[in-house]
């Protein structure tokens, strides 16, 4: 309860400049309005002027969840403006590329960690590849898929899968290594087998760092879903949603996508956060 | 005209009365020190020793002004103990060297008086002196993980004698290293505390270590952390190692042992 | 030993394979045919576990220069494959082009890339990567006198890092308009949590012994943060920053995605998409890969520098 108090704060104080940045930024066009009409405007009628716009520059925080709560509740499910149908969109193709490019980054960093050849011919590539602007290429691959015919969730699940893939590499193996040469030693002494090594040992010992990097994978995925919405003036998805919005200079539906997006997020993370406190807690890792 | 056969006047530099502690824990109230009433006379060197727990290294970061006493005096020079922390009156030596990897040795002894504002050339000056004091002469400009443990705690007391406090309070400094580097150590220690005549407060788990370095040896209990014994010690100043073997040595060690026993025994 | 030798023995043995189906291949099409599809894939397939073999061998011979060799072959393994493939199988250079293309696509389109890269590089991401940077530093030494602003921002920084936000850019759009300066608002928005995250853990990162010699010294505030503390956050800070350098030009590229003037390397990309011109997209991508590596590697190397003490930089 006591960390509560400082965050609820934080985000009050954020609540209320955001507030105020909106009355700025938005007064200048209601004083056009009004030169144009050519009626004086007090500030007491500026004010909610600013914040009730249709097409303000900052939406105020009021606006936003308004915007959010229309999209998800005020429509059917399967309408097109329906922010739940877009999250839907997105989220498929993110858990789906999620999934297989964890399962196949768990098992080459297994590979890595148990044959030197392909520890010192893959590792460095997988930690270059992380300085690498990769999200850059994600609508190229969306095109030239559908251009192969391929299309819909297929194309995006591979860019989420590729972005995963590497964290979730990378932080395996780092995982998979971390046990010290003392605790290796003792299962020597003891002929333990190879496997025997890996799943009492080794495994174990990476769950933390896997969890870390499933959490780094899957806001990856979801980031590289959004991108991969963005060309060809794809028509569904958050990504879509986002850049309609921009298009059309509806900032509502912007912010209301945005904050789709981050709630979005927020669960992904949220939901390996609590899978990684049950593990942790059955393995008595638990801080 | 100074007469020589009478002892020169004890003066007190640390004296505390009634001096109590009591730790707020998520276990409930801990009194970590209960009634301590001691005095420290100037060039004394006295040791403390007792089980984890007894209020030894409580006591010596009272008088340093790292802890506060909830009741009781504690005055060090005369002041309260915040005061002689900002007249920088005392230099403390932890159980870890804690030396800064980013700096040489030399820097690392020059941290205190770049803080305490001496000037470039007084601050050479004092880096050279104390190096030499403590044997590290040359090694200035080595970084830290190229020194053994010892040398770094070496490097360690060294920067706690560079800015000439006349109080030297040192956590089990020797605790880490081995007992051949201990024994050097030691008496190294013994030899710079006759050069610079400093008052030492030391604290330590060891019997033949407290014995062999202090004028006085304070035995301390746990629960609640208490004085149970003050022990002069007859040995004379000027003691070579052999002297652990000597049937005197053996006798101060045992009185500790006794006031330690006695302390574990009691239940309060 | 008789590992080494099978090891070459293979190596060997697949290389013969691989050069032979290549004067196959070679033969048969100068002839005016068509290669069968088995000589096709038996020639990858013998280019791949050929230099799979070599790797092994080199890897199981504990040279020291193997450490570079054995990525570079596998990097050089697979280009050779890509070339091949596309040239064996027709692969039209719409869906995927040749190495050798792209290639000649940068060699000739090295002032537009240039124009591109400064665009989106200098002016977006770096600009905004130190204004972010910069800012999230001094936000972190603002903060470090208050526990209770900390245990309220941390959670929220946290919570703003691990979101999509990419997807302010549009928004960056609408408020600093088209040019590089939303580009480097979207930067300094995507680096300054985690940036600040890693300060704030850095300068909490002295341990209590430290803070009790400085309090001995009676040292002031500012003299404890520029002695003890600052120092001590230098490998947290430089952790951070690594991290961001990577966000940097990843959202200043997407960033164009969403608008952006006739110059940039997300407008490029965005462009050649719509004319099918994919040589001049790889060809961007390459340019972005060497920036990325190279500005990474900037860091690292100004990281060894500062941080010489630390264990890690040790080795």
């Amino acid at each position: 309860m006591r960390n509560l108090l400082p965050i609820l704060t934080v985000v009050a104080v954020i609540v209320a400049v955001w507030y105020l940045a909106a009355m700025r930024m938005n007064a200048a066009w209601v004083y056009d309005q009004a030169a144009r009409d050519g009626i004086e405007v007090s500030l007491s009628q500026v004010i909610p002027a600013t914040l009730t716009q249709e097409r303000p520059v900052l939406p105020a925080p009021h606006q936003v969840v308004k915007g959010l709560a229309d999209g998800l509740f005020g429509q059917k499910i399967t309408s097109k403006r329906s922010l739940v149908y877009h999250g839907w969109v997105t989220l498929s193709a993110t858990l789906l590329g999620f999934v297989f490019g964890s399962a196949a980054g768990m098992a080459l960093a297994v590979g890595i960690v148990y044959n030197r050849a392909m520890d010192m011919s893959v590792m460095p590539w997988a930690i270059a590849s992380q300085t690498i602007p990769i999200l850059a290429i994600a609508p190229m691959i969306i095109v030239v898929l559908n251009s192969l015919g391929v299309t819909g969730v297929v194309p995006k699940a591979i860019i989420s899968a590729y972005l995963s893939f590497f964290p979730v590499v990378v932080g395996m193996v780092k995982g998979l290594r971390s046990p010290d040469a003392m605790q290796l030693d003792l299962l020597r002494t003891w002929s333990a087998s190879g496997a025997q090594t890996f799943t009492r040992l080794r495994l174990p010992s990476s769950m933390p760092y896997l969890f870390a990097s499933l959490k780094v994978g899957v806001a990856a995925s979801l980031v590289g879903t959004i991108v991969g919405e963005l060309p060809t003036g794809a028509v569904a998805g958050l990504g879509s949603r986002l850049l309609s919005g921009s298009y059309y200079g509806q900032t509502v539906q912007i912010w209301a996508a945005l904050f789709a997006a981050a709630m979005l997020a927020a669960a992904l993370v949220g939901i390996i956060g609590m899978a990684e406190r049950a593990t942790l807690r059955r393995m008595g890792l638990a801080r | 005209m100074k007469d020589t056969l009478t002892p020169p006047a004890a003066v007190p530099v640390i004296e505390a009365k009634g001096l109590n502690l009591v730790f707020q824990t998520a276990d409930g109230p801990v009194q970590a020190l209960r009634e301590v009433n001691l005095t420290i006379n100037r060039g004394d060197f006295v040791s403390f020793i007792g089980p984890s727990g007894c209020g030894k290294t409580t006591f010596l970061r009272c008088i340093a002004a790292l802890e506060h006493a909830t009741s009781g005096s504690l005055t060090v020079n005369g002041m309260t103990p915040d005061e002689a922390r900002r007249k920088r009156a005392y230099g403390y030596v932890f159980q870890a060297a804690g030396l800064y990897p980013w700096r040489t040795i030399a820097g690392n002894i020059r941290l205190p008086l770049e803080i305490m504002g001496f000037s470039r050339e007084e601050q050479a000056r004092r880096v050279d002196e104390v190096l030499n004091l403590v044997d590290l002469a040359g090694f200035g400009k080595k970084y830290p993980w190229q020194l053994s443990g010892g040398m770094q705690q070496r490097a360690s007391i060294a920067r706690a004698l560079a800015f000439d406090a006349d109080i030297l309070l040192m956590d089990e400094p020797f605790g880490a290293l081995d007992e051949i580097v201990r024994d050097r150590l030691n008496e190294e220690l013994l030899k710079l505390w006759a050069r610079t005549g400093k008052t030492i407060g030391f604290v330590t788990h060891s019997i033949p270590e407290a014995v062999y370095l202090s004028t006085k040896i304070v035995v301390m209990s746990p629960r609640p952390g208490r004085i149970t014994d003050v022990i002069d010690s007859p040995l004379p100043k000027d003691r070579p190692l052999e002297i652990r073997d000597s049937a005197e040595f053996i006798a101060v060690a045992h009185r500790v042992r006794e006031g330690l026993r006695a302390g574990h025994g009691d239940v309060l | 030993m008789s590992g080494g030798i099978t090891g070459r023995a293979l190596a060997a043995g697949f290389g013969f394979v691989f050069a032979a189906t290549l004067v196959a291949d070679r033969w048969i099409v100068q002839a005016g045919g068509e290669t069968a599809g088995w000589i096709k894939l038996a020639n990858l397939v013998a280019l791949w576990v050929c230099a799979s073999c070599i790797n092994a061998a080199l890897a199981g011979s504990g040279r020291a220069a193997a450490r570079y060799l054995v990525p570079a072959i596998f990097g050089i393994s697979i280009l050779l494959l890509w070339e091949r493939a596309v040239a064996m199988f027709g692969i039209s250079p719409v869906i995927l082009p040749a190495p050798s293309a792209i290639w000649a696509q940068i060699i000739t389109s090295l002032p537009t890339l240039g124009a591109d890269f400064v665009q989106t590089f200098v002016k977006g991401a770096l600009s905004g990567y130190l204004i972010g940077c910069g800012a999230a530093v001094a936000t972190a030494i603002l903060i470090d006198r208050s526990p209770f602003l900390q245990k309220g921002l941390l959670p929220v920084g946290n919570f703003v890092a691990a979101l999509p936000i990419v997807g302010v850019a549009p928004i960056m759009v609408m408020w600093f308009g088209f040019d590089w300066q939303s580009k480097a608002a979207v930067v300094v928005v995507m680096v300054f949590f985690p940036v600040l995250v890693n300060m704030v853990a850095g300068l909490k990162a002295t341990d209590q012994m430290q803070r009790d010699l400085m309090a001995t010294y009676s040292a002031g505030y500012a003299q404890a943060l520029i002695k003890l503390r600052l120092p001590a956050a230098m490998p947290f800070l430089f952790n951070g920053l690594k991290i961001a350098s990577t966000l940097a030009l990843i959202g200043a590229i997407v960033a164009e995605f969403f608008g952006s003037p006739i110059v940039g390397m997300g407008f490029r990309i965005t462009a050649e998409i719509g004319r099918l011109g994919l040589p001049m997209i790889w060809a961007e991508i390459a340019v972005a890969a060497l920036a990325g590596s190279a500005f990474y590697g900037a860091i690292a190397l100004i990281e060894k520098r500062v941080t010489f003490w630390h264990p890690s930089q040790r080795r």
